[in-house]
């Protein structure tokens, strides 16, 4: 609701001058699922497409058909022979069940190694070490926790090109979905549940990402940038972060976690060591700050 | 006094609900006055409300249909309006709460209160007629089941008014729909109304396979039965094993929120995961409750129009078997974004595709059908061959999403929204307008306008591709559902051309609307007065249209697969009906206000639950109790219709069929 993304508003103060530099030249560009800059991406967009293809290659004559059939066949056309007693032929019923059984055997193998090849908690094949990144979704914005750099960022994703993603995610209120379109792979984040998703970008640019499951009122403003730089200038903005962001801690992740939504980018300088798993287990940090009832009426 | 029910209940401030609840009592209110002064509350009380007979249960089911279609579609207008306006820096002209009270409110009303019922409603009237017989095997309780039906959706258009709708999507995830984030009285809205509802479904899918299972006419055997009683029996049969599954999960849910349980709560130990594998255990044969009478929809059409019989009947209810038992194997496609892992996303999604076979062979099945045939092209031949070109292209996108690797990428996302609306149009609303139109002259003694019957049809299957491809496409760009603010200003035009499309479906039920006022009208020009205006296959074509309350005078005698066929061209070729059998006085169930009491004290009920008035709740409940031990009570539940009267109405029959089937052994 309008009001509640006013909370929103005190955090405005985040350090995001540090990125827009390095971003001017690339503009947002979303072509979606079919522009993937990634192996994960890349290989999911394959298997729609050469599906959709197997199945056009049954479907289109079958569409065909049935128009000319029904068109031939029509009463007042006298070329056409009218059969008022057929209604059975082994040879067509042999076909018209091996048709869509072969279709689905090819499908179903297809299935099966993809869905082994692409699950989402398997780590990618690669000889660059992972980037861990702890992802968050709150009421209505996305807190991400880089537990090796001892930063955090809400609603903006900064990762370095051609570096496996290793994501853990979890949810302190109820279900989204992580999603960048072009990354690949969404998954759920479920409070007090840790779900898996390994990804990858290797193309630099600014990406939009979005929650996937509907979460309430402030939902459509769960919008973030997934931002892919080159390794270096990952490392500089993890340092410069930590040089000039504020703390997330108890107090402020209690700030942090009232209801607001269309959320500008901000970023924490340190992170208070296990909040991912306090929120993962507990949903919330310990100790569990306690709440007046004169901060709730000033939040 | 009133628990939570205040003054502040009801939305002075919000001009939408409150303008649109006005003109809906008024309307209500108005009826009801021109009703009396008519004097036709005498014969809409015995001859609809209370009435035990299936036809016009049937009917009521679908008229319930038609009104809730048309609460539904205003849903889904407001929101592609809402969708084209709110896009970058606007914020459209509804609010998230109102917006998603509105998505809400359009799925829960959709899939329960018009899929449902019209399903229903064509299994009520034709099953029994199909069959030869002359009622469903518990005819009250039959009458009980629409009641309990048209209570649930009372309440739903009462949150309207009343409060306020779940703001939870319609099928109330939690832990959103928990107390915890949803406090309001929305959810119990959608919890209460879906119990009533659900209580009334599930006992006719019990009333149904009793019906098929046990009162056949002599002769139909079980591979006698039209096509049309097999998915009705299949379909019944999962509303039986399903349904309950539903009431039990809603009913942990209100645990959860009347008494503090914690089954699918945050704290507590409690488990949301849960709820999400329970729902769609219920879920998923639900769309094949729906689907399945709808494929036996089009069996009939496909053989009567095509003027030959249903090619490979045996491989058709085969299928239908398949499908029945395969749908509930297959839940878990519905959030493979879960995380299960590898080896179970694999299985369930190949599981979800083995679907496709016996659907792709119900579609070979009606093509060669119509392979030989004589096609004719009335209006339900129009929505056949519009559903089978809809519907390959809606499973291709299904099967597409039963795929793990590609689910991950468009699950939840507007191509997921395009995908089911096109086999829910394309193949369940399609096969409701084919029905409507096959049956209507069946029902009321005179057919549907043609010609607008075809304006009808061009709106929904042009109307359709313009509402719903855009959606595929912007499902591709990363759109994802429930949206009530648009984030990319670059998907402004497909959304027009969405809202076009929404705007033209929206002509099509206007029409639908004109095409029957136009059809009473001039149902003189229209009149059937054969009883089988199609040149039909099945029995219900044999009786009169209407028929009596009775259907039969005696139960037909079936020999073959299309027992009224087979019949009448033995008729015809020996130009000669069977011996006049020998009449005998018929026992019918008598008319009963049971239903619509016991209705009417479950709406109380459940309202005051919703409100946590516990006295009321208690009242409502004894009441509704109280009308079925009277019931039990009742010394006589069916009169006799005397011999005379049954044996001069079989007469007349006779005289016409003899007429009706000498003019089509001229014809041919």
């Amino acid at each position: 609701m309008v009001p509640r993304s006013r909370a929103g508003l005190r955090f405005l103060g985040g350090k995001t001058g540090l990125l827009a530099g390095l971003a001017v030249p690339l503009a947002a560009c979303n072509r979606g699922i079919l522009d993937p800059v990634g192996p994960v991406g890349g290989a999911e967009k394959t298997i729609l497409i050469n599906s959709t293809a197997i199945m056009l290659a049954i479907i289109i004559p079958t569409m065909l058909a049935t128009v000319a059939f029904a068109w031939w066949f029509r009463r007042g056309n006298n070329k056409a022979e009218y059969r008022p007693d057929w209604e059975y032929s082994g040879a067509i019923e042999m076909v018209v069940w091996g048709i869509p059984v072969l279709t689905i055997m090819l499908l179903g193998g297809i299935t099966w190694i993809s869905s082994h090849d692409l699950e989402p908690s398997k780590p990618l094949d690669s000889p660059v070490k992972p980037l861990t990144v702890e992802v968050v979704s709150l009421d209505w914005k996305w807190l991400f926790i880089y537990p090796d750099q001892g930063v955090a960022t809400v609603n903006q994703l900064v990762v370095p090109a051609g570096t496996p993603l290793n994501l853990k995610l979890t949810s302190a209120t109820v279900w989204n979905s992580f999603f960048v379109p072009q990354f690949g792979s969404m998954i759920y984040t479920m409070p007090r549940m840790t779900t898996r998703l390994n990804l990858q970008a290797d193309r630099q640019g600014i990406y939009d990402g979005l929650s996937s499951h509907f979460s309430g009122d402030g939902f459509p403003g769960m919008q973030f940038k997934a931002h892919v730089v080159p390794p270096e200038q990952f490392a500089a903005w993890a340092n410069g972060a930590r040089s000039n962001g504020l703390a997330l801690d108890a107090k402020s992740y209690a700030d942090l976690s009232k209801p607001s939504s269309y959320v500008k980018p901000m970023t924490y300088g340190t992170v208070t060591p296990g909040l991912f798993n306090a929120i993962a287990t507990k949903g919330g940090p310990p100790p569990l700050p306690p709440v007046p009832p004169a901060t709730e009426q000033g939040g | 006094m009133f628990g939570k029910l205040t003054w502040d209940a009801i939305p002075f401030d919000e001009p939408i609900p409150l303008v649109t609840s006005l003109v809906v009592i008024l309307a209500v209110v108005g009826t009801g006055i021109w009703v009396w002064r008519k004097g036709w509350w005498p014969a809409l009380w015995h001859g609809y409300i209370t009435s035990t007979d299936h036809k016009k249960i049937g009917i009521m089911y679908i008229v319930l249909a038609l009104l809730m279609l048309v609460r539904g579609f205003a849903d889904a207008i407001m929101m592609r309006a809402q969708q084209s306006l709110a896009i970058g820096a606007s914020q459209g002209y509804l609010p998230p709460d109102h917006y998603n009270q509105i998505f809400s409110a359009h799925g829960t009303i959709m899939i329960f209160f018009v899929a449902m019922p019209f399903v229903i409603g064509f299994m009520n009237f034709a099953v029994p007629l199909q069959l030869g017989v002359r009622d469903v095997a518990f005819p009250t309780m039959n009458n009980v089941s629409f009641w309990l039906t048209a209570s649930g959706a009372l309440l739903v258009n009462l949150s309207l008014f009343i409060g306020e709708f779940a703001r939870t999507g319609w099928l109330a995830f939690p832990p959103l729909s928990e107390k915890e984030f949803s406090p309001g009285v929305g959810v119990d809205y959608y919890l209460v109304a879906l119990q009533i509802s659900g209580v009334g479904t599930l006992l006719t899918g019990v009333n149904f396979v009793t019906t098929i299972l046990k009162t056949r006419a002599p002769g139909m055997s079980y591979l006698r039965m039209p096509v049309f009683c097999w998915t009705s029996l299949a379909s019944n049969l999962l509303i039986i094993a399903a349904f309950p599954v539903l009431t039990v999960t809603l009913a942990l849910l209100m645990l959860d929120r009347y008494l503090g349980f914690h089954f699918f709560t945050n704290d507590g130990g409690g488990n949301s995961m849960l709820y999400m594998n329970l729902i769609w255990v219920w879920g998923h044969p639900e769309v094949y409750i729906l689907v399945l009478p709808a494929f036996g929809i089009f069996s009939e059409v496909a053989a009567t129009f095509s003027g030959k019989p249903l090619f490979g009947y045996r491989s058709m209810v085969f299928a239908t078997l398949a499908i029945c038992i395969i749908s509930f194997c297959v839940w878990l496609h519905h959030f493979f974004t879960m995380g299960a892992g590898a080896n179970v996303n694999a299985i369930f999604g190949i599981a979800s595709m083995i679907i496709g076979i016996p659907t792709g062979v119900k579609i070979y099945n009606w093509l060669f059908t119509m392979y030989g045939g004589r096609v004719r092209f009335n209006v339900p031949m129009y929505y056949l061959i519009g559903f089978m070109l809809t519907f390959v292209l809606g499973g291709l996108t299904g099967v597409l999403l039963a795929i793990p690797a590609v689910d991950f990428l468009v699950h939840n996302s507007l191509f997921l929204v395009a995908h089911f609306h096109h086999v829910i149009i394309g193949g369940v609303v399609f096969a409701i307008m084919a029905g409507y139109t096959y049956w209507f002259p069946k029902a009321f003694g005179f057919t549907l306008d043609e010609r607008l019957g075809k304006a009808i049809f061009w709106c929904w299957f042009i109307g359709f591709h313009l509402a719903f491809m855009p959606l595929y496409v912007l499902g591709f760009w990363g759109a994802t559902r429930r949206m009530q603010h648009i984030p990319d200003a670059s998907w402004a035009p497909w959304l027009n051309v969405a809202f076009f499309g929404a705007a033209i479906i929206g002509l099509g039920i206007a029409l639908t609307v004109v095409q029957l006022l136009y059809s009473i009208k001039t149902r003189d020009q229209r009149r059937d007065v054969t009883g089988d205006p199609w040149d039909g296959r099945t029995l219900e074509w044999l009786t009169l249209s209407p028929p009596p309350h009775y259907n039969f005078a005696v139960l037909p005698d079936v020999h073959g697969e299309e027992a009224y066929w087979t019949r009448k061209q033995t008729a015809i070729k020996e130009d000669r009906l069977i011996d006049e059998p020998n009449y005998q006085p018929i026992e019918m169930p008598i008319d009963t206000p049971t239903g619509v009491i016991c209705a009417l004290f479950a709406s109380i009920c459940g309202f005051a639950v919703i409100w946590h008035i516990w006295w009321l709740a208690i009242l409502g409940l004894i009441g509704a109790f109280a009308i079925f031990v009277w019931y039990a009570w009742q010394d006589e539940h069916e009169h006799i219709i005397p011999v005379d009267e049954v044996r001069e109405n079989a007469r007349e029959r006779r005289r016409i069929r003899m007429e009706h089937l000498h003019s089509l052994s001229q014809s041919t």
